[in-house]
């Protein structure tokens, strides 16, 4: 069997008529934005919630990025926070609001809280729920009807995926990361290629990465179309969970690792679809168009259409970010850069930045914004001096949220400009009207930053 | 939810691919506490220029095309799994989407709420938009009893697939969350079982 199949197997309740599944949900995360009209719900009918200890509220897509403290200016934003805290005080829900030290990306909090544990089930309202796959587990991004569902039921109504298994083996280069490795899946399968599949990332590339660097993987398999992406718990997995808040402690935990280790997919399991990648062949990325499969290597040049039915769609992507075909976007202005999102906010990505521009100072035109996952994040890096090292080169050290990637609050880029980001989409608009987002690892955006252009920020490592 | 059995309607054509959700309603208009009024955000930027002022070249500002069919390129409503986006869309009066794939959370979304998702081959949908852009005016019937789609002009049909349970669901106007509410017992009889486990 395979890791999929042995969590799925033990989370379904019961089977209905067409191959729909009842599946319990062991973990349950909601924020302000997509949760409110699931609480209307509730009141309409009548009824509370059903497992109060296995949902975990935090507030994150739409809070301001400085002066957290004050009362949100924006009113629209501010009903939605405070609507947030009246339903958990209501509905009697653990709540990481504002202000909170453990407030943060709901993705950033679930698994440095140790929420996120191997074998379990999670969703949220969100899709970027995949992140926490990172820890041999299922999550997925649900929709407000069904945050409602598992409020009441601790249950969803769910078809079940077929899987897809993505190896990559070998080494990386130089300067080329996490990110770099799931954005080139991405430009390989393109923005609908996992559509109806659950995925599973293996290989020796894989399992050498960090939780963090896992987690951001599994973060962007929603870009490809996957409901979910995950990857086999190992040492490397229990020994970032051990001492967490809610991670089992002591005998307890040494049981649950017994547990996890049987979770990995079986050497005779098979899937519906595998792909294998050689990490030699992937190089610091970024994308060129408007959704995150339209990306390219560094040292490559912007495509033709891959097929003609898409060529009206790829022409009008290309005008949106006033790219042409055929053209390398090396040296090309930018600026703004974000770094942030559920996808590169950790720690890691964080250090991996700052020890790049470590004495240096950021390009004359350039905007820099570093927003930290979490609270834990921010505070991490201010006691490890990180935020010095911002400040002196000039970048905008932020406080945490989701930020300039959604452009929901305050922090979104003007319209027309580029902005190299750390985040997950590229679509248009999604960093403010007109806004022209380039997707990239965290180098990459730190290397952006100090020329003001697009760089191969291989060529600055030493 | 509402039911949906049969309709006849004309389509708006909107030959593009991979719509994302941050397109069918952008992040900045999800800030309402109920499911109402997010019609009037529908393709947002598409729709309107940043003074308000609406994009003539935009297929919801031709007047030429109405009706309570939306008929989209591959790949429709990818990304965000915001709800809004169904919500948008049946605010607007859409009933119905048609495309040739779409995006697995949108389509249990749109399911949930009384929006059903057709998904047609690459080449039928192609029918389609031909049909909707030489007569505006052209009729196309959604039955879902019998689980097809006719372009009334040329009478093809197309035999679109959907969940019995889901067919069920939008036949009768049920909504999921009525039914895990009738299974709770068994969802307490399954905790029981699990104790010790996770
Ligand atoms: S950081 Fe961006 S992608 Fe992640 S949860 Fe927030 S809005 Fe969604």
């Amino acid at each position: 069997m395979t890791l999929f199949d042995k969590i799925w197997n033990a989370h379904v309740v019961k089977q209905i008529d067409g191959g729909t599944d009842v599946l319990y949900i062991d973990r349950h995360f909601i924020h302000e934005v997509t949760s409110p009209q699931a609480f209307n719900g509730l009141t309409k009918r009548g009824i509370s919630v059903f497992r109060k200890n296995k949902t975990v509220a935090t507030a994150d897509h739409n809070v301001p990025t400085e002066n957290q403290h004050l009362p949100i200016a924006d009113p629209l934003g501010r009903i939605q926070v405070d609507t947030l805290t009246q339903n958990c005080a209501d509905f009697d829900l653990d709540l990481y609001g504002l202000g909170h030290k453990y407030q943060g990306i709901v993705h950033v909090i679930g698994p440095e809280l140790g929420i996120t544990q191997p074998g379990r089930t999670f969703v949220c309202g969100d899709s970027h729920t995949s992140t926490h796959g990172a820890f041999g587990a299922i999550a997925f991004g649900i929709g407000t009807s069904q945050v409602e569902q598992v409020l009441a039921t601790q249950c969803v109504l769910q078809r079940r995926p077929k899987t897809m298994r993505i190896t990559v083996d070998g080494e990386l280069g130089k300067g080329v990361g996490a990110k770099d490795i799931i954005l080139y899946i991405i430009a390989k399968l393109t923005a609908a290629g996992g559509t109806g599949y659950f995925v599973e990332y293996a290989g020796s590339a894989i399992r050498g990465l960090s939780m963090e660097g896992r987690m951001t993987v599994c973060n962007m398999s929603i870009e490809m179309g996957a409901r979910g992406g995950l990857i086999a718990p190992d040492q490397t997995t229990f020994d970032y969970i051990k001492g967490r808040k809610f991670a089992p402690q002591g005998a307890d935990f040494d049981k649950a690792v017994e547990y996890w280790k049987t979770l990995p997919t079986d050497a005779d399991a098979t899937f519906d679809k595998e792909y294998t990648f050689d990490a030699a062949d992937i190089e610091p990325m970024l994308t060129y168009g408007t959704n995150p499969g339209m990306g390219i290597k560094i040292s490559e040049k912007v495509p033709l259409p891959s097929d003609l039915n898409n060529a009206a769609s790829f022409d009008k992507s290309l005008a949106y970010m006033g790219f042409e075909k055929g053209e390398s976007l090396l040296g090309k202005k930018v600026n703004y850069v974000f770094i942030g999102s559920c996808t590169n906010s950790r720690i890691e990505d964080l250090r991996a930045v700052a020890e790049f521009v470590k004495g240096k100072k950021k390009a004359e035109n350039v905007n820099v914004m570093v927003v930290p996952g979490s609270q834990q994040v921010r505070l991490q890096a201010q006691e490890e001096g990180l935020d010095k090292i911002f400040t002196a080169a000039g970048f905008d050290f932020r406080e945490p949220g989701c930020s300039a990637c959604l452009g929901m609050n305050a922090d979104k880029v003007p319209k027309g400009e580029y902005c190299v980001s750390t985040s997950n989409r590229n679509f248009e608009g999604r960093q403010g009207p007109g806004a022209r987002t380039i997707l990239a690892g965290p180098l990459m955006a730190a290397a952006t930053a100090l020329t003001g252009e697009i760089t191969d920020v291989r060529t600055l490592l030493s | 939810m509402q039911a949906f059995k049969k309709l006849t309607s004309t389509a708006v054509p909107l030959p593009i691919e991979d719509v994302d959700t941050d397109q069918i309603i952008p992040a900045r208009f999800l800030k309402a506490t109920t499911r109402e009024g997010f019609g009037d955000n529908l393709f947002r930027d598409w729709r309107y220029n940043a003074d308000g002022t609406p994009k003539a070249d935009f297929v919801l500002n031709n007047p030429v095309y109405q009706g309570d069919i939306l008929v989209a390129g591959r790949n429709f409503g990818c990304g965000s799994s915001r709800e809004h986006a169904a919500w948008a869309l049946t605010d607007y009066g859409f009933r119905v989407v048609v495309s040739s794939f779409f995006a697995d959370i949108f389509r249990g979304n749109s399911l949930n709420n009384g929006l059903l998702p057709v998904q047609v081959s690459e080449d039928f949908l192609h029918q389609i938009f031909t049909a909707a852009e030489k007569n505006p005016n052209a009729k196309f019937t959604v039955d879902l009893a019998a689980q097809t789609f006719t372009i009334e002009d040329t009478d093809a049909v197309f035999e679109f697939e959907i969940d019995s349970y889901k067919k069920m669901c939008m036949m009768n106007g049920y909504d999921d969350i009525d039914y895990l509410l009738s299974v709770k017992d068994e969802i307490e009889a399954f905790e029981q079982r699990q104790v010790g486990v996770f």
